[in-house]
């Protein structure tokens, strides 16, 4: 526990400032304090005293995904966004939203909702970690999909990823706080804006390294007339391979098309979702149950199946990777992680946004970090990334795959590199050099050291 | 660095070292060829480049950058010269490096929906080489026949079809980039999810000043199994905006909705005989694309929703030929704008839909206070307007006038909430309107992003971000049709 009390700095940059507790580790490292602001103002002074004070920040929505990536090289200070929660504007007619950082997906769900409206944006509900349950604090519900601020830093996405993009593809306007303590704005509250760079792109997947996102504005989409999801059931993932083939060459136009594959011996799982107009959502859905019908039993349903946005990607604990490759590739990824997973003897969870073209993949904890690790980066040769590509693409174009761990035990990091091969890292660096040349914003937590 | 970048000797003694990367024929040295460079799209800003080259490679363009980086000269990329911010406006004291060599697609994989092109490759040309799979590539400036795809990663182009599909910042999954130090990097690897920061992302609309693009994998889309285009003519654009936002907000998202008022109307209607129904103050195009039940519902409900705001007649086009004839008219607005006055100022500002009808009504009332005639043609549905500022440039006091108006309407869009530009970019064009958009604070945030890219400040110096300009100078004045237009080997806008 704290043994030094709270510089007075802190306390008065920030009303809302308490020791941290065991509760409070990031990735198994105590910080000293947790500051939870309640405005963008609050949390550029809280970045200004603590820059003056040397201390390392960890920016943390809902805790849902905290502990992914690296442990931190320094903790000192947990900026919580809880208390950033407020839609500042939803113009409706507009299909445009601003909100601040720490609103939950699911508030903001509700919000819009009842405009009949959405951010199509689905990543999984996930539950707290054994390794973080401590007491659980009041009012924390059991699962969560996350924040905003959290789910853009993480560039967490779900099912929609296929038709709507990740945060990044729906993220129009930004408010963060610079290590230095400065607020940027970059884009704006128009979904068609050119003006200036757009630093939200470079903030969206940056993992808290380059400053504390406070606010953001998206693009929004009406939520669709009617959903329908055509499922069907694979023996084998060569099956399921081709099932996603003809899906993406049919007319169907889906927004989603997962699969799920929870055991090396069970049966793969194919679902796709389609939106749109009633009657012809009917009609594309009943043409694609035909279509899936050729491969064993399909069918058509308003509900998702149980296992959608509930896959390996949806675990909280253990050690969950994602795996991302061009389309055409889904069958060598299968095959390849049939054979990495085999090798280091490990049956693992496997699925995600196939016809997307990420999928996850998942061990649990009691896993043995040796095999754990083995798999990965024998998965990372197969897959072309850091080692001999079997076709290896012309003129030095990084490999068209990438493994990366998006949380693992301890003892799995010790032996493997999270991030793995990480193409233009000297550009990231530099870029990582000029918004914090200090390193205090959660130091060493993303790939090549950043 | 102290000393300035670029003296005349400095070049000179550049020239037998990019000859030899380039080739004789890949260097142009004299002035008279020079002068075909010297402006892009926007005509209003000329200068002349000091060397032009025109690599066919990703290592000759890296030879050159590092040329010039070593020699502290000033470097500007062009693709085809499209562009309508002065982005790619050469610099006197450095090297144009033209892209238009570099033109071959080089890949289409179509079940993984991607292709990987070089810079030069014109944006249609994807898309012709993708239909024999069943797809094209969204993004679809109106120059799509001439622009390339390496002008539409550094603009980050839209189009009229960009609010449904996106822009060009969600189709592109990966970039081959020479640095401004001339080191040959990858941004992404194509796959849309690359471990690390989303520099793609960062890159694409950066307007030149982050490198010089050498690959491009691009992101392919199916074509719709149906499409259709509406024309609903209106008496006044009020009608039209109410149309707008009840298509909206009845959860219908088309592939285009434009407006155009009733001045430009005649224009076109003068220019190209496009037989938009008589009488009307404002008309609305309307296409729909998707599964075709969803369409033919979707277009029903358009249909009811523009005759409920008062459409008071309403063309669907029946086949290819007749949605073309429909945008014909749209699309050759600009230049028939041209045909009606001496002169105009083109903006590119964008309000939120919401504030459509009060943006106009004040345009308008701005016009009449101002005596300068305006012509509005514009994505509806994304509220990015192109109001055309017509005056006769042999009345200096019209040209002050309409400059002034000009300006005013783009402090219209950012006090709406909106942005001074929506697809044509900032360039040296609206440099000096970016920091009405930000605040210093964020525009020095940005230059973290130039500051770790090109440290030299040597990659298009002098674009997107504020240097004094000199009084007077107002953005985007254009004097007459764009030549490309003029020759028919284009449509702009």
């Amino acid at each position: 526990m704290l043994a030094e009390p709270i510089p007075g700095q802190i306390t008065a940059a920030c009303q809302a400032v308490r020791s941290a507790t065991p509760d409070d580790a990031v990735a198994g490292v105590q910080p000293l304090v947790v500051a939870t602001p309640a405005s963008t103002e609050e949390a550029s002074a809280l970045l200004r005293a603590a820059a003056g004070l040397g201390l390392a920040v960890v920016p943390r929505g809902a805790g849902t995904r905290v502990h992914w990536g690296n442990p931190p090289e320094r903790c000192d200070l947990v900026i919580e966004t809880t208390s950033l929660d407020q839609v500042i504007e939803h113009e409706a007619g507009d299909l445009v939203a601003t909100v601040q950082a720490g609103l939950t997906l699911d508030r903001l769900a509700e919000v819009l909702g009842s405009a009949g409206q959405r951010l199509a944006l689905d990543p999984p509900a996930l539950g707290r970690p054994a390794s973080a349950r401590g007491e659980p604090a009041a009012g924390r519900p059991a699962s969560t999909r996350g924040t905003i601020g959290g789910v853009l830093a993480t560039g967490a996405a779900g099912p929609l990823r296929l038709r709507y993009g990740t945060g990044r593809d729906l993220l129009i306007g930004i408010t963060v706080v610079r290590a230095d303590g400065a607020v940027a704005r970059s884009g704006g509250k128009v979904v068609k804006n050119v003006a200036g760079y757009d630093l939200g792109k470079l903030f969206a997947g940056s993992a808290g390294t380059l400053g504390l996102i406070t606010q953001a504005t998206f693009r929004l989409h009406p939520l669709p007339a009617r959903t329908a999801y055509v499922t069907a059931t694979c023996a084998a993932a060569v099956d399921a391979c081709r099932v996603i083939g003809a899906v993406m060459r049919s007319p169907a136009s889906p927004v989603a098309a997962e699969i799920n594959w929870a055991s090396a011996n069970q049966p793969v799982q194919v679902g796709v979702a389609l939106e749109g107009d009633p009657a012809g959502v009917a009609e594309r859905s009943a043409e694609l149950a035909g279509l899936l019908g050729r491969e064993g039993v399909a069918s058509v349903a308003d509900e998702p199946p149980p296992w959608w946005g509930a896959g390996p990607a949806a675990q909280p604990d253990g050690t969950v990777l994602q795996i991302a490759f061009w389309p055409a590739e889904l069958g060598l990824v299968l095959a390849g992680i049939q054979a990495a997973a085999t090798a280091a003897g490990l049956d693992l969870g496997v699925g995600g946004s196939a016809a997307a073209g990420v999928l996850c993949a998942s061990a649990p904890a009691g896993a043995d970090p040796g095999a754990v690790a083995e798999f990965v980066t024998s998965l990372r040769v197969a897959l072309g990334q850091g080692g001999r590509a079997p076709a290896p693409p012309a003129d030095g174009q990084p490999a068209r795959a990438s493994v990366v761990v998006l949380h693992a035990p301890p003892e799995v990091g010790k032996l493997v590199d999270l991030f793995g091969p990480v193409p233009s890292l000297a550009l990231m660096r530099a870029v990582k050099n000029q918004f914090d040349p200090a390193r205090m914003m959660a130091p060493g937590r993303f790939g090549g050291g950043i | 660095m102290t000393e300035r970048p670029g003296s005349p000797a400095d070049l000179a003694g550049l020239i037998p070292q990019l000859t030899a990367i380039c080739g004789p024929d890949g260097v142009i040295t004299d002035p008279m060829e020079l002068r075909t460079y010297e402006c892009d799209g926007l005509t209003a800003h000329r200068c002349s480049p000091g060397l032009v080259v025109l690599p066919e490679t990703a290592a000759q363009v890296a030879g050159v950058v590092s040329a010039c980086a070593g020699a502290k000269v000033p470097f500007v990329a062009r693709g085809s010269g499209t562009g309508l911010s002065g982005g790619a406006l050469p610099r006197a004291d450095g090297v144009l490096i033209v892209t238009a060599r570099m033109r071959r697609i080089l890949e289409i994989d179509a079940a993984s929906r991607r292709a990987i092109v070089e810079p030069g490759v014109t944006n249609l040309a994807v898309s012709k080489a993708a239909q024999q799979y069943g797809l094209f590539y969204a993004p679809d400036p109106s120059s799509q026949q001439i622009c390339s795809v390496g002008g539409n990663v550094a603009e980050n182009s839209g189009g009229a079809h960009c609010l449904k599909h996106g822009f060009t910042v969600h189709h592109v999954t990966g970039l081959e980039i020479i640095t401004p130090d001339g080191e040959l990097t990858w941004l992404g690897d194509g796959t849309g999810a690359a471990p690390g920061y989303d520099l793609v992302g960062a890159f694409t609309g950066s307007e030149g000043t982050l490198g010089i693009v050498t690959k491009i994998i691009v992101r392919l889309t199916p074509i719709p199994e149906s499409v259709t285009t509406l024309l609903a003519a209106f008496e006044t654009t009020g009608q039209g905006g109410a149309a707008v936002s009840a298509i909206i907000g009845a959860g219908i998202l088309p592939a285009a909705i434009e407006m155009m008022d009733a001045l430009s109307i005649e224009a076109a209607e003068a220019a190209v005989a496009c037989h938009y129904p008589d009488g009307a103050g404002a008309v609305l195009i309307v296409e729909l694309d998707g599964p075709e039940a969803d369409v033919r519902s979707e277009t029903a409900a358009v249909r009811k929703l523009a005759e409920r705001a008062g459409a008071f007649e309403i063309v669907e086009a029946a086949d290819p030929a007749e949605r073309a004839a429909i945008w014909t008219g749209r699309k050759s607005a600009f230049a028939a704008v041209g045909r009606i006055s001496p002169a105009y100022i083109v903006q590119d500002g964008v309000v939120p839909r919401t504030a459509l009808p009060e943006v106009l009504d004040r345009i308008s009332a701005l016009s009449a206070q101002a005596g300068i005639r305006v012509a509005n043609v514009f994505h509806a549905g994304d509220g990015n307007l192109h109001p055309l500022v017509l005056f006769d440039d042999s009345s200096p006091e019209q040209a002050a006038a309409a400059e002034v108006l000009s300006g005013a309407i783009l402090e219209e869009c950012i006090a709406h909430g909106g942005s001074i530009t929506g697809e044509h970019g900032v360039g040296v064009d609206k440099s000096s309107y970016l920091p009405r958009m930000f605040g210093a604070d964020d525009l020095d945030t940005m230059q973290l992003l130039r500051c770790a890219f090109d440290p030299a400040g040597l990659c298009n110096p002098g674009k997107i971000f504020p240097t004094p300009r000199m009084c007077g100078e107002a953005p985007g004045i254009r004097r007459g049709p764009h030549p490309l237009v003029a020759s028919g080997q284009g449509e702009i806008f």
